[in-house]
């Protein structure tokens, strides 16, 4: 065991999962603050300047609340679901490069916690396992609010995934190659995004991963208005915090992963990688916000037949087209 | 190390199996199923077959397990509708079928226990081109009849689904 | 199909540029107990009774604020002073019923009731809400410059 490499990707980890969460973190308050702003208000201004402590006056808060688990529930599964909805949400991370491979103490490394060969799949994996949690929940809660909105996002899920993964095979078709350090470093500076390259996939893959991490318009697992917050209706205190912190760990996952497989990862001119990293994630973040400001959530009929029957073809279409090309 | 991962996963795998035809509840069953299934995708991870190991949980824990829990879900079983009917001879059947497994099981182990587990892997074993070219050379064939077979399937089942033109 | 592509598609991009606009526009919110907009010159809040400039009552307890009063709040008793003169021995409001409609102000003679601009007296029971004579009286010796004149001035245009 080389130990010098071993703490190099303990720090590593630790970095990246200190990063991950206090981004989920202000994420709340960039959210709250830019749908503020859409609605011509204020967010939140009391907590710090600009209310820039709201995120850590929020998480005491949910700490300190009571934590009910209601008589009629599944006990054991609706106390695992939080968990299995927290821990996929963060396991992806794992495989996506943050940054050019730097030189310490005389040995390279790469600046990913884990170069797997298979990349992409491991990504689509953790985020076929992540269904489960929404299940879960829903079914043990024992609510009708609650099973609607696990059968919704099943549903929601399995028809969102094969777009996504389709879009996927696109840059898998352009890259030659299942490793996101590799499709990185084939895409190069800014011409070769597979964004300008193939739009229509990218475009695909956006809507399929809105779709996968239940923003709005797509967050029919959780409406509000009809489903009283579908799978989360009875949770409460730190179990309905893991819940909030996995959509929002997502939601970064799924803006990091978009940055990798089609915005060229960490490649920009002047600023160091990382910091190029970091500012196409947030602009991704940004649009999540922006765009569950801007638009309703669609019907649940509207939501199958956009995914089967608009979505769908468009990318089998295009994945044919691609691989006709470079072929 | 690694032989301590073996036997974790080895373990929760066989205890997951375990569960899953114990359960009494339809839906825990599912979860036990799933969780064996994630288990199996370590095993083959340690046997250097990435692709099959990630194949593993997006198509069977990731997808199928999901259309299960679906339709268990729709139909909402009570645990007293679960393993109402039985045949007098199934318990029979059981022991007999569990029986000549048990007996396969050993004599495999006996056969093929001694030989080293160190064999030389050949180069890119178990990577996604190798896999690739094995599956649309060496069996097409079978490969094809799959997926003709798969097609039927869902044609099948579009025309059992579909609602009849004269009502 | 030009229709189409307007309602679905154009649809689309047309709202992020609304939403983007509101983004980068003033927002409108005030932080309220910090920044208190100032009221408008009419606004009808709580009530005060005026006094003379030597300090005595001006309400002579005529009724004819409780006459005018549509939701039946004001509640008076008459009593004399040494004097002889007419003064309000029990005068209150139930500000639970009141309205805030300003007819009682416009219905005394005598000037002594107003409607001021306090608007923060919430309270925890509804016994609290009865104002009596010696809430509503203005502080004597004045703490403020009474705003009689300027209300005069703003609120009855037509008292010349």
């Amino acid at each position: 065991m080389d130990w010098t490499f071993l703490i190099v990707k303990l720090i590593q980890v630790i970095a990246v999962f200190a990063v991950l969460l206090t981004g989920c973190a202000y994420m709340t308050w960039l959210e709250r603050k830019l749908v503020a702003r859409i609605q011509s208000r204020l967010g939140p201004m009391n907590a710090g300047y600009q209310g820039l402590l709201q995120p850590v006056a929020d998480m005491i808060k949910l700490l300190f609340k009571e934590d009910i688990t209601p008589k009629h529930v599944d006990k054991f599964i609706y106390g695992i679901a939080p968990l299995a909805s927290f821990i996929p949400a963060t396991l992806s991370i794992a495989v996506v490069p943050f940054g050019d491979s730097i030189t310490l103490f005389g040995r390279t490394y790469d600046l990913v916690i884990s170069n797997l060969n298979v990349g992409i799949l491991y990504v689509l994996a953790i985020t076929s396992i992540g269904v489960y949690s929404i299940i879960m929940a829903g079914y043990s809660s024992n609510s009708k609010y609650s099973l609607l909105g696990g059968l919704r996002s099943s549903a929601q899920m399995i028809s969102y995934e094969i777009g996504m993964g389709l879009a996927i095979v696109v840059v898998i078709l352009l890259s030659g190659s299942l490793n996101l350090v590799d499709i990185v470093d084939k895409q190069g500076s800014f011409v070769g995004w597979y964004v300008f390259r193939n739009p229509v996939a990218f475009v695909v893959y956006f809507i399929c991963a809105v779709a996968e991490t239940n923003r709005s318009p797509f967050d029919l697992p959780e409406a509000e208005s009809e489903l009283v917050a579908g799978y989360h209706t009875e949770y409460s205190s730190m179990k309905f915090g893991m819940f909030f912190v996995a959509e929002y760990a997502n939601m970064i996952t799924v803006g990091a992963i978009a940055t990798t497989l089609f915005f060229g990862g960490w490649h920009g001119p002047f600023l160091p990688p990382i910091v190029w990293f970091l500012i196409k994630v947030a602009a991704f973040q940004v649009f999540y916000i922006w765009a569950r400001g801007t638009l309703p959530r669609l019907r649940y009929d509207q939501l199958m037949s956009f995914g089967w029957k608009v979505l769908l073809p468009i990318a089998v279409i295009n994945v044919m087209v691609t691989a006709f090309f470079v072929l | 190390m690694e032989m301590f991962i073996f036997i974790l996963a080895a373990i929760a795998s066989v205890a997951c199996c375990l569960m899953v035809i114990t359960q009494k509840n339809p839906v825990r069953a599912v979860l036990f199923l799933i969780m064996a299934f994630v288990a199996q995708a370590i095993l083959f991870v340690q046997l250097s077959a990435v692709f099959v190991a990630a194949l593993q949980i997006i198509v069977y824990a990731g997808a199928i397990m999901v259309l299960f829990l679906f339709i268990i879900m729709l139909l909402n079983l009570r645990k007293d509708e679960f393993g109402g009917d039985r045949h007098p001879f199934q318990k029979f059947a059981a022991v007999a079928l569990a029986a000549l497994l048990a007996f396969e099981l050993v004599i495999v182990a006996l056969r093929d226990g001694s030989r080293s587990p160190s064999v030389s892997l050949p180069e890119n074993f178990g990577s996604v081109e190798s896999i690739g070219e094995i599956l649309f050379t060496k069996y097409l064939l079978p490969f094809e009849a799959t997926s003709i077979l798969l097609m039927a399937a869902i044609l099948g089942a579009v025309v059992l689904a579909k609602k009849r033109l004269d009502d | 199909m030009n229709d189409f592509i307007k309602r679905h598609i154009l649809a689309i991009p047309i709202g992020f540029y609304t939403t983007l606009k509101n983004l980068i526009r003033k927002p409108v919110s005030v932080q309220y107990p910090k920044v208190k907009i100032p009221m408008a010159p009419r606004y009808r809040g709580l009530h005060f009774l005026e006094r003379y400039e030597d300090g005595s009552e001006r309400c002579v307890c005529c009724g004819l604020c409780a006459a005018a009063c549509p939701a039946d709040a004001i509640y008076m008793e008459p009593e004399e002073t040494e004097k002889g003169e007419r003064k309000a021995r029990i005068y209150e409001i139930n500000l639970l019923r009141c309205i805030f409609c300003g007819f009682c102000e416009e219905a005394c003679p005598e000037e002594a009731i107003f409607l001021g601009k306090e608007y923060e007296f919430s309270d925890d029971a509804r016994e609290k809400f009865i104002y009596t004579k010696e809430d509503l009286l203005v502080k004597w010796p004045r703490t403020k410059p009474s705003p009689v004149n300027f209300i005069r001035k703003k609120r009855r245009p037509y008292m010349k």
